[in-house]
């Protein structure tokens, strides 16, 4: 046991010494901060440990005869090959020791599957790359995407302290209440992971798995997709807040009035026009932040798997069927509705901006009025 | 060698039986879900309910989420976000559903249960997720659902979520047209 | 087995040397339209090793990315083409193909039979190999890449979602699973019938036995797969929705199907090496094999169990509890007759009068190694644990250590092995050493430090990553890259021992026994064409 502690603690020494400025990398599974995540931190720990000691014993032993019980050494072989007693014997102790084991664990294991009432739920909705959170019971619903700029995975800016783990809004949960979280997705299969919960659930586009946790310290929590899910697979990082029950309801509070003023500040939108350098310039930020991941920063797409959007015959030719499909997705691709996703003036831009970039020359300036327009089935 | 072939007959059968087998597991894998809850399948055909006892000593919470596929254009939403039901008890809940876009939509509910093994209690005498239902640009409908909880639900169950999930399926509606009864299935 | 007489001796003997002049073809021709087990077993061990280092060569591309934070050679869509491809390649292209060519070359000179019961199909099965993997090579190439989406393929990432490329895919997987099945009856029908007088079954080698075994899962597993790729293929093209929820599928069928398939697959690349190392444990210890029948009954319940605990792959899709613990229940029971067998390995060794030439350093190696890959295996059937493994670098550094430190090593062992027999010369003792040290030392570098990078929460499949892990990715990529080059030695190896070198005896090894020790080295092109008599 001590020899595998010191080779535990040797590595990351000598590691550390090759580069003094990363951050030090725990070494073990989160303890987290659930009871739950607790009793699976203990599991491992107990299960670790019972195969360091068969590891310790049957090494020990083959050692102790690859030292003895070599021609180097002038033995002779000895003859005997069988017994059928150390044979029922090394199959009954290891049975004995699965079922020590297996007690724990399946404890364990029952009481993750608990379906008491919760006092918040909350239903994750996986997309192609970043997760919606919606509190059921409530008008409350937003997406949350990586929130690391480009420049950084590029390795044009320095990176930050939480590269690739940080989301420009994270999911709010309050402390010491138990929080059901409802997993599903849009289109393939993702996994939504948070280790210091010690919950990982996949997320099956058209059904909805079930977990939940209480979480008693408040903090900043970070996991990742954890399901192969495509070609930025890397980039959904999951970020959650735990605040106190007050904080949280202010938290709430505020999110919903923000809401509810966005919309009213929407209708204000469609009798305004935009002028051209504030479309352009808002257009490409929108796009950068959602549309680059498969259309390509160049708007050139990714050939065989997502269309190019520079020189695109839809775009040039007419008008309403593009707003239509940013609007509304197309079926049976990875095109989204973003409709629901962005704000009017966010979907004027972007459109006007695919317009009128990478040589689109068309000159139109798409305005908040005409997509409202096109949503309300008005289209010409 | 003459005693080979009846050897290869016999392991070219077993080739072709496991090939058969992996096909075999859809449906046995619909069996299996439809005894065990696997993945909260509720059944896709109307149960009657006629003989149902309510048990009034029980309270339900019965949640409903829907939700368009992220390239569905409707908008679907239940009445209400949750009702308290007694085991036995027949409910109707009315979904409502806007096709918003210049073009006709067909959309298919897929509903979904958690947990899972109160799939298996969740019983739907009427539901607009056993057919495709088609609706035209810029119109909107109420769709009903009729349901009951079966009184066995086991105790420690108190909540289920019924989740809807709505896709767009125009396009297979389309290739597809005599046969679009059967898609509940 | 403890007698052999292979009857009459000289005679024989003489008769091979006449054969070997007249009846082996020239030229190319002798390697396309060969029969011969051996020549087929040569090319399918020359075939592995290539795909060793094509395969490998991406796992260089996956390190080299990995290196640093930040994406600095390749793009993310790239990058999950080489995970899946390595993937793929490594799995259907170098260990199920090396463990076919030891099958070809070693089973009939095991059992006292002239050939394999089947040797056109045997030519059949090894042909059209090379097309499947050019096929899905040159997918790479196309527009929009190869396969992206993992060897795993899980739908719908590889049907709505997926590149124009997975018809190649699929249409690849289906000619490796005929190539294999082929293979697999082949293999039965050889042991089945052309066993020499008196080889029973309880006294075939372990080697045959295992492989006997796994066969059996193979014409068993690799029809499914052929179904579950042919259900991806019209879900993508032919508007089936067997995984899409939206025409009434489900996309976790998928994965019960492809893990039903999936979870024996991997004892089909770890059986046959229990058998070389069975093999070659009591050659070098001196001593017979602890325990025979005990292995042939472990190995037989290790296949059994097999098929029963396919979903421990997918406790986090969300299962029912009494289904999860089943599935937990029955993999932690695999344990006990793996266990069985490492044990009877120690006890083989125990009082026995071992050396240490280079199969039974790589023997020795694949016990520690492969058993540690088993206790990390044990850990991740412990479902609550699951859930913070899966899906991690810990999985990562579990089924490399199976694969890796457990199959390939065996397989090195294995070639070492037989090496003198089938070329006549021993192999460079001094470069095999280093051979083996440096893989040894480098290929713990680079999957050791993976348990600790899974447990501190680092997903698989991801290009980028959180700085925290960066240092442990450096270290992790230096060994790969080492370890990489060591292979190196082991080609150097291999040609210098096929050129030339100390003439090996017909027996080879001091402790070595069994039929294939009996004939000349090198094994002459014809072997028991009159069978032997094993009393």
């Amino acid at each position: 046991m001590a020899k595998t502690r010191s080779i535990r603690w040797s590595l990351p020494t000598l590691l550390l010494a090759a580069s003094a400025n990363a951050a030090a990398m725990p070494l073990n599974m989160t303890k987290g901060v659930t009871e739950i995540s607790q009793e699976v931190y203990s599991l491992h720990m107990l299960i670790f440990w019972i195969c360091c000691v068969i590891g310790a014993v049957v090494f020990g032993i083959m050692f102790v005869s690859i030292l003895l019980h070599r021609k180097s050494r002038g033995v002779q072989p000895a003859q005997f090959h069988e017994s059928t007693k150390i044979e029922i014997l090394w199959t009954a102790i290891p049975v004995v020791i699965l079922i020590g084991m297996a007690i724990p664990a399946s404890k364990t294991l029952i009481a993750m599957d608990d379906t008491s009432a919760a006092d918040v739920t909350v239903q994750i909705t996986g997309s192609q790359w970043k997760w919606h959170y919606k509190y059921l019971g409530s008008d409350l619903e937003y997406f949350s995407v990586l929130a690391t700029p480009r420049e950084q995975i590029s390795n044009r800016f320095a990176k930050g302290e939480n590269y690739l783990l940080e989301v420009d809004r994270p999911l709010v949960i309050p402390t010491g209440q138990k929080i059901r979280f409802l997993m599903t997705s849009d289109d393939v299969i993702h996994s939504w992971w948070v280790p210091a919960f010690a919950i990982k659930k996949d997320a099956n586009p058209g059904f909805i798995n079930e977990a939940w946790t209480r979480v008693d310290e408040p903090g900043i929590y970070r996991g990742q997709c954890a399901e192969l899910c495509g070609k930025d697979h890397a980039y959904m990082p999951v970020v959650v807040i735990a605040k106190s029950p007050e904080d949280y309801a202010a938290w709430k509070l505020a999110e919903e009035t923000r809401i509810a003023e966005a919309k009213a500040a929407e209708r204000e939108l469609l009798a305004m026009n935009m002028d051209m350098t504030e479309l352009m310039a808002n257009g490409e930020r929108t796009y950068i932040a959602y549309c680059a991941a498969c259309h390509q920063p160049n708007g050139a797409g990714l050939p065989g798997i997502f269309p190019s959007l520079a020189g695109s015959e839809l775009i040039l030719t007419d008008k309403t069927a593009h707003i239509d499909i940013v609007l509304n997705g197309k079926s049976g691709t990875a095109m989204q509705a973003f409709g629901r996703q962005l704000t009017l003036k966010e979907l004027a831009s972007v459109l006007t901006y695919t317009r009128n970039a990478w040589g689109n020359d068309t000159g139109d300036a798409v305005q908040a009025a005409d997509v409202y327009k096109v949503q309300q089935g008005e289209g010409e | 060698m003459a005693q080979n072939k009846p050897l290869i007959g016999k392991l070219l059968l077993v080739t072709l039986a496991m090939f058969g087998f992996g096909f075999a597991l859809v449906p046995l894998y619909d069996v299996f879900c439809d005894l065990t809850g696997i993945n909260g399948k509720t059944a896709a055909v109307a149960a009657t309910g006629d003989n149902a006892i309510v048990d009034t000593s029980r309270e339900i919470t019965i949640e409903f989420l829907a939700r368009p596929n992220k390239d569905m254009p409707w908008v679907f939403k239940p009445e209400v976000h949750s009702m308290k039901v007694h085991p036995g008890e027949i409910h109707i809940m009315n979904y409502l559903a806007e096709n918003p876009t210049g073009r006709m939509i067909v959309g298919q509910a897929v509903p979904s249960v958690s947990p899972g093994q109160a799939a298996l209690y969740f019983n739907k005498i009427e539901c607009f997720c056993f057919s495709q239902q088609q609706l035209a640009g810029g119109k909107n409908m109420l769709m009903p659902l009729q349901f009951y909880v079966d009184p066995a639900l086991p105790a420690q169950f108190n909540t289920i979520t019924l989740n809807y999930t709505l896709y767009d399926v125009t396009q297979a509606w389309a290739a597809q047209q005599p046969q679009q009864d059967n898609i509940g299935e | 087995m403890s007698v052999v007489i292979t009857e009459p001796n000289d005679h024989e003997h003489e008769h091979h040397e006449h054969d070997h002049h007249d009846h082996k073809p020239k030229g190319i021709t002798r390697w396309l339209y060969t029969t011969n087990h051996k020549d087929i077993g040569t090319m399918y061990l020359v075939f592995a090793l290539i795909m060793f280092f094509i395969g490998g060569a991406m796992a260089m591309v996956i390190r080299l990315e990995l290196f640093q934070p930040g994406m600095q050679f390749v793009e993310p869509h790239f990058f999950n083409q080489m995970t899946t491809v390595h993937g793929l390649i490594m799995v259907f292209g170098a260990v199920m193909p090396a463990f076919t060519g030891l099958a070809n070359w070693m089973i009939p000179m095991m059992i006292g039979a002239p050939d394999m019961a089947l040797p056109r199909m045997n030519n059949w099965s090894f042909w059209i190999l090379p097309f499947a993997f050019l096929i899905l090579l040159l997918s790479l190439f196309m527009p929009g890449g190869g396969p992206s989406f993992g060897w795993t393929f899980y739908a719908p990432l590889s049907t709505t979602y997926s590149g124009d490329s997975t018809a190649l895919f699929v249409f690849s997987v289906h000619i490796m699973g005929i190539s294999s099945i082929m293979g697999a009856i082949n293999v039965i029908v050889t042991i089945w019938n052309m066993r020499a007088p008196g080889m029973t079954w309880m006294k075939m080698p372990l080697f045959v036995w295992t492989w006997f075994i796994t066969a059996f899962l193979l014409i068993m597993v690799m029809p499914v797969l052929a179904g579950v790729v042919t259900m991806v293929l019209t879900d993508k093209y032919f508007g089936t929705s067997f995984f899409d929820a939206a025409g009434g599928g489900d996309p976790v069928l998928f994965q019960h199907i492809f893990w039903f398939f999936g979870h024996p697959e991997v004892y089909i690349m770890i059986l046959p090496a229990f058998g070389i190392v069975s093999a070659i444990i009591p050659t070098f210890a001196r001593k017979r094999l602890f325990g025979y029948a005990s292995m042939v009954y472990a190995t037989a319940s290790i296949a059994i169990l097999s098929f029963l605990v396919w979903a421990h792959h997918m406790f986090t899709t969300g299962m029912p509890v009494f289904a999860t613990l089943f599935f937990m229940y029955a993999t932690m029971l695999i344990a006990v007759p793996t266990g069985v067998k490492v044990f009877n390995w120690v006890a083989t060794m125990w009082r026995g009068a071992m050396t240490f030439e280079v199969p039974m350093m790589f023997a020795l190696a694949f016990i520690v190694l492969f058993t540690i890959g088993g206790f990390s295996g044990l850990m991740l059937a412990i479902t609550p644990a699951d859930f913070q493994y899966h899906d991690t670098y810990f999985v990562v550094a579990h089924f490399h250590y199976v694969l890796v430190t457990g199959a390939i090593f065996s397989i090195v062992a294995a070639v070492y092995y037989w090496l003198p027999k089938w070329t006549g010369n021993m192999y460079d003792e001094t470069l095999g050493q280093w051979h083996f040290w440096c893989s040894l030392i480098s290929v713990n570098m680079l999957f050791f430090p993976m348990h600790f990078v899974g447990l501190a929460g680092m997903p698989r499949r991801i290009p980028d990553y959180a700085l925290q892990f960066a240092d442990f990715n450096a270290f992790i990529s230096i060994g790969g890259f080492l370890f990489g080059l060591s292979q190196l030695i082991f080609v150097w190896v291999l040609i210098k021992c096929a050129r030339g070198g100390v003439k090996a005896t017909d027996q080879v090894w001091e402790g070595a026994e069994g039929l294939e020790w009996e004939v000349p080295s090198p094994a002459p092109y014809h072997t028991f064409e009159t069978p032997p008599v094993i009393k």
